[in-house]
């Protein structure tokens, strides 16, 4: 398309005015508000990326599950995001990022609700080197909303509503940001043990899965999984949705990795939010490709729930540290994640654990393999540091999820009534079906 | 008259219908079913986990034909829908009392 000329003329004559100014503003400290700024609005555009795996997840776990338990799934999708959202506002966001305020130190953060930056910023003098109180709030909301995004996976198909609704209360208010203070929030992970985790292999998505391992563990598996000492498969219902999710995912964890670099205020940080971009793609793409030829090797044939598994796998392995490994590294670390998929997939169902979604294998092994992964790349890791602070938080977050669980088996009870697992959740717990052809009036 | 019910690979379908119509058939009953003969399924993996399809994916063909045509459109369908592989299907043949043109009235081979 050609530019009109007279639209041309005034456009180079700016250029030409404004580049003598634009070479002063690339001088780093005369920053004054525009690091902050950018700062802000980089947390912003990737909150909204991460905000958007909720529709990810919701897409996947629809698909991967039988038609007749599809509009529960999606129920408790949006529930949990909107709980995780309230929950981080009451409680989380303090208790997660105390500052000085810890109750204990380096270990309980603060016990208070979030305040926003005043409108306008009036009577206040921001912290120009970081970002509004609003866009730190809203990107890190995101990640404690995911962290419960992982446990309804698993159970789906056979928990009730209101426990998990209940669950996802403790899990989102005080479990998640509880251990997220131990490394995030400056605790004494990040102090004592030199802990590193970028954006969350164990601070979310380990955590995650395992607090769905210890719901799987209580709640026991669907009715049929297990006939004879086999298992018998539960095909999904949608494949294309499933593929639509992982596309989101894929999609949001731009945002997940890029934006926990946390700072877009210097040539150097956007650099390095590229490297992170870039990594995290080639992960994703070194998972699937390894989950494909592992399952066609394994399985004789290329089985798409475990490629689509593999993508997620590649994603959860690279996210404790995508910044220090060049391409090539970041591929293998996605694609080791892709195997262990393919591997602990069947090994799970051996143990009769049911994941309905392979929630556990993705979150949980590839959590804890991309944390063990940093020592690779990252000099400033330490095995040990690296290890002991799996096995805390570990210890924590599947050591309480299992009394909240227990606690809620005895009180409420977590499972319907083998009718209702047989007729379907959707039938039994709402009354509405995702696809009602044939309608039951 | 004769109804000719043949169980068919689904993908063989258009080679059936082309040689049926060449062959002088004016019309054809399509049903997509499931079953098993001789073949009893295969089995396939899904996560990991080996299943045994049961009831494979057929088509049944159905029409009916005057007497003197039968054995030679049975033959017609046979060759159409014959692969040499496992699972070509199976063609029955049933003796027809009656038949009536709905629009017409018309009974018997007039109806065909």
């Amino acid at each position: 398309m050609k530019t009109p000329l007279k639209l041309l003329l005034p456009l180079s004559g700016l250029l030409a005015l404004s580049s003598p100014a634009l070479a002063q503003e690339l001088a780093p400290p005369a920053m004054g508000e525009v690091g902050y700024i950018l700062n802000t609005f980089m947390f912003l555009v990737t909150g909204f990326l991460v905000m958007f795996m909720g529709a990810g997840f919701s897409m996947l776990e629809a698909g991967l599950v039988r038609s007749k338990n599809v509009t529960i799934q999606l129920t408790k999708n949006i529930s949990l995001f909107a709980i995780a959202a309230i929950m981080y506002y009451l409680v989380g966001y303090n208790l997660m990022y105390p500052g000085d305020a810890w109750t204990i130190t380096n270990v309980l953060g603060a016990f208070s609700t979030t305040t926003l930056d005043p409108v306008g910023l009036a009577e206040t003098i921001p912290d120009l080197t970081y970002a509004s109180v609003g866009s730190d709030f809203f990107f890190q909301l995101m990640f404690c909303a995911t962290t419960a995004s992982i446990v309804s996976g698993t159970l789906a198909e056979r928990i009730k509503l209101s426990p998990f609704l209940v669950f996802t209360v403790v899990l989102t208010g005080l479990i998640y940001p509880v251990q997220a203070s131990w490394k995030w929030g400056a605790g004494f992970l990040d102090t004592d043990f030199g802990f590193l985790d970028f954006a969350g292999s164990t601070v979310v998505h380990s955590v995650g899965g395992w607090a769905a391992l210890a719901g799987a563990i209580v709640l026991g598996p669907r009715i049929g999984k297990y006939r004879d000492g086999k298992t018998v498969p539960m095909p999904g219902s949608n494949l294309p949705l499933a593929t639509l999710g992982t596309f989101i995912l894929w999609l949001g964890w731009f945002g997940f990795n890029g934006g926990s670099q946390l700072y877009m205020n210097t040539a150097g940080n956007v650099a390095d939010i590229s490297r992170i971009f870039a990594n995290t793609n080639t992960a994703a793409a070194g998972g699937a490709l390894a989950a494909l030829l592992a399952s066609k090797l394994l399985f004789r044939k290329p089985d798409l729930t475990m490629v689509l598994n593999g993508a997620l796998a590649g994603l959860v392995s690279i996210t404790a540290e995508p910044l220090t490994p060049g391409l090539g590294a970041a591929t293998l670390i996605g694609a080791v994640g892709g195997v262990l998929v393919v591997v602990a997939v069947p090994l799970l169902d051996r143990l009769k654990i049911d994941d309905a979604v392979g929630a556990i294998p993705v979150h949980l092994v590839c959590g804890i393999w991309g944390t063990l992964a940093v020592v690779f790349t990252n000099g400033d890791a330490t095995l040990f540091g690296q290890v002991a602070s799996i096995l805390i938080v570990g210890a924590f977050v599947f050591g309480t999820s299992m009394v909240v669980w227990l606690v809620l088996k005895a009180t409420m009870g977590i499972r319907v009534s083998t009718e209702d697992e047989v007729n379907g959740l959707d039938w039994a717990e709402l009354g509405m079906e995702a696809y009602p052809e044939f309608a039951r009036s | 008259m004769k109804l000719i019910i043949a169980t068919i690979k689904p993908f063989k379908l258009e080679d059936v219908r082309a040689a049926l119509t060449e062959a002088g058939v004016q019309g054809l009953m399509v049903s997509e079913i499931k079953g098993y003969g001789r073949q009893a399924g295969h089995t396939e993996i899904y996560r990991g986990a080996e299943y045994v399809v049961n009831y494979v994916p057929k088509l049944r063909v159905e029409t009916v034909v005057p007497d003197t045509e039968a054995a030679n459109i049975v033959a017609v369908l046979a060759k159409a829908a014959h692969t040499g592989k496992i699972g070509d299907g199976k063609i029955f043949t049933l003796n027809v009392e009656e038949a009536l043109r709905v629009r017409t009235g018309e009974t018997g081979e007039d109806a065909l």
